[in-house]
């Protein structure tokens, strides 16, 4: 897996960087899985690029990750895979805290549509055309985002010490 | 579709809350249908009454100590949860796990295929009105279980496999007790489909019940049973074979029909070829060998080692107070469930804890899907619907 980027990941990335220059900002090579850094305006028509013509078919994943106190503090990872040529790639988009905005890709994957509500639910990041961003895990009067790194594991709930319990029945 | 009409002339429907508490929906599931008459127009579903943060909680433990939480994610396949957690953990540490490990692992996730299936199609066909195929499937599921309570000392919440390898070495006498569900269970296999294949009653509920388009299924990103019953042959374990799965000689059961009975039929064959699966890995496996890979400070030293040698003590001591620290990058592992696919996705950023960790649970996008595989159909088909898709709603809200 040290040889650099595979074959057809290979193929992928010289293909979008064809089609447009801009599209690809960097491409990262791990352990022989290869992202593809998209700018955020470029993600929707560089997602129907790897529909069309790569046949990436199967969305398989959208997740995000926090990497707060760092900016830009949100990384997208698009996980797709290609069900004719068996293959893996990851699109990801760098989002700052600010400005927490994307294109929703239902119109590329209509399959996306609850992971983007999954992602605005416990992220708080917010998908353009979207037809139904609602939170979907948590109650709807919830207040914050969980997964994002400022909020604390135990909550921001105020929960009373057991002791003082005790103290207001004794006296 | 005819309307009914109020008294006033206009068309009306009526809104019926299905769930949480329901019998049908396998947890708490909660279906906001919009009916006219029988027939549903819209379906809602609601979620999240069992989320519990696992992903959050992920975050606050060391990599070790994160297994335990992944048991409880889908509770009908924590062999598989842990396989994938561990698969992740290892391919972002460049650990290779040793073969006798790995073959046990394919073995035990098959034995908890079987044991999966025997609940969905146990608790689908008390759904539809077959009450004692759901006593003889659970009457089978519990001599699986028996094997896992041998193995790992528990019956459900296993955590058997680690990373780097497995708990520990299989207990004695453990190919008595898998040859002997290996050869009860084709016979009943051949039991469960006399009752239930040619059952006009049967065919009637699940045939043309719950159809979804093939292309439809793909767009909706739906994988597993679901989707090798509407044609499409996508299996993680062929198309990206993991802990050598690329050894092992098994097909890849597909129909056409897209609807409840296919779906049933393409369930009841992958019973028979983890069957085949577990036999040859049974093979392979050496009665020695090392279930555990060589990484001092990521693996724990075995407790003899422990008692002689300084260093096997002093990484003891550091696994289990600080763990151990992965180098920055992430990694993203995808397994075949009894579901569909089974994604891990781990990013690390060179602390004893995960960055991040995220899993692509196949019940809840599966279930994304089922307002355009139950809308236009009968309510009383619904139940079908949501049996066929296989949810478990520990998957769905983790």
């Amino acid at each position: 897996m040290s040889e650099g980027v595979s074959q057809n990941a290979q193929v992928v990335v010289e293909h979008l960087r064809t089609w447009n220059a801009q599209a690809v900002a960097e491409v990262v090579e791990f352990h022989g899985e290869t992202t593809i850094v998209v700018p955020r305006e470029h993600l929707r028509a560089a997602a129907e690029r790897c529909r069309d013509h790569l046949d990436f078919n199967l969305l398989s994943d959208a997740t995000c990750v926090d990497r707060y106190p760092l900016e830009p503090r949100f990384e997208l990872n698009y996980h797709l895979t290609s069900l004719p040529k068996s293959s893996k790639i990851r699109l990801r988009v760098r989002v700052s805290g600010s400005d927490p905005v994307v294109d929703s890709l239902i119109p590329v994957w209509p399959g996306a549509g609850w992971m983007e509500r999954e992602i605005f639910d416990l992220m708080g990041l917010r998908f353009n055309g979207h037809p139904d961003l609602r939170r979907i895990l948590l109650p709807d009067d919830w207040e914050g985002h969980p997964l994002r790194k400022d909020f604390p594991t135990q909550g921001f709930r105020d929960v009373p010490a057991s002791a003082s319990y005790l103290k207001k029945a004794s006296t | 579709m005819t309307t009914v009409e109020t008294a006033t002339g206009e068309a009306k429907t009526m809104v019926l809350n299905m769930g949480p508490q329901h019998p049908s929906t396998h947890g708490v599931l909660r279906v906001l249908l919009e009916l006219d008459g029988e027939n549903i127009v819209k379906a809602v579903p609601d979620l999240g009454y069992l989320h519990t943060g696992i992903e959050k909680s992920c975050e606050h433990l060391t990599y070790s100590q994160a297994i335990t939480l992944t048991d409880r994610m889908d509770y009908l396949n924590p062999l598989g949860n842990n396989l994938v957690y561990c698969l992740a953990v290892e391919k972002l540490l460049g650990l290779e796990v040793p073969k006798r490990a790995q073959y046990i692992r394919v073995m035990m996730v098959e034995l908890q295929r079987i044991s999966s299936h025997l609940v969905w199609l146990g608790t689908h066909a008390i759904d539809l009105g077959a009450m004692s195929v759901f006593l003889y499937c659970f009457r089978e599921r519990e001599e699986i279980l028996k094997i896992f309570e041998r193995f790992a000392g528990q019956r459900m919440m296993t955590s058997y496999i680690r990373i780097g390898g497995i708990a520990v070495e299989p207990p004695a006498g453990w190919r008595q007790m898998v040859n002997g569900v290996l050869k009860m269970l084709p016979s009943r296999i051949d039991e469960y489909e006399t009752l239930l294949t040619e059952n006009r009653i049967w065919m009637a509920r699940t045939k043309g019940v719950g159809y979804i388009k093939p292309e439809e299924a793909v767009a909706m990103s739906m994988t597993g049973p679901t989707l090798r019953a509407a044609g499409i042959s996508y299996d993680n374990r062929k198309a990206f074979p993991y802990s050598s799965y690329e050894e092992f000689e098994f097909d890849v059961p597909t129909r056409t029909d897209s609807d409840c009975f296919g779906r049933y039929m393409v369930r009841v064959a992958e019973m028979r070829e983890s069957l085949k699966i577990i036999k040859q890995a049974m093979e392979k496996i050496t009665d020695q060998g090392p279930i555990k890979a060589e990484a001092p400070g990521i693996v724990p030293p075995q407790r003899e080692k422990m008692k002689t040698e300084m260093e096997a003590l002093i990484y003891h001591f550091k696994i289990f107070t600080e763990g151990f620290s992965p180098a920055p990058g992430d990694a993203y592992v995808t397994v075949e469930s009894p579901r569909g696919e089974l994604g891990c996705y781990v990013a690390s950023d060179g602390s004893p804890k995960p960055l991040r960790v995220h899993f692509r649970s196949p019940s809840f996008i599966n279930l994304q899907a089922l307002p355009n595989i139950i809308q236009g159909q009968l309510i009383a088909d619904a139940v079908a619907c949501i049996g066929t898709i296989d949810i478990v709603l520990g998957d769905v809200d983790r």
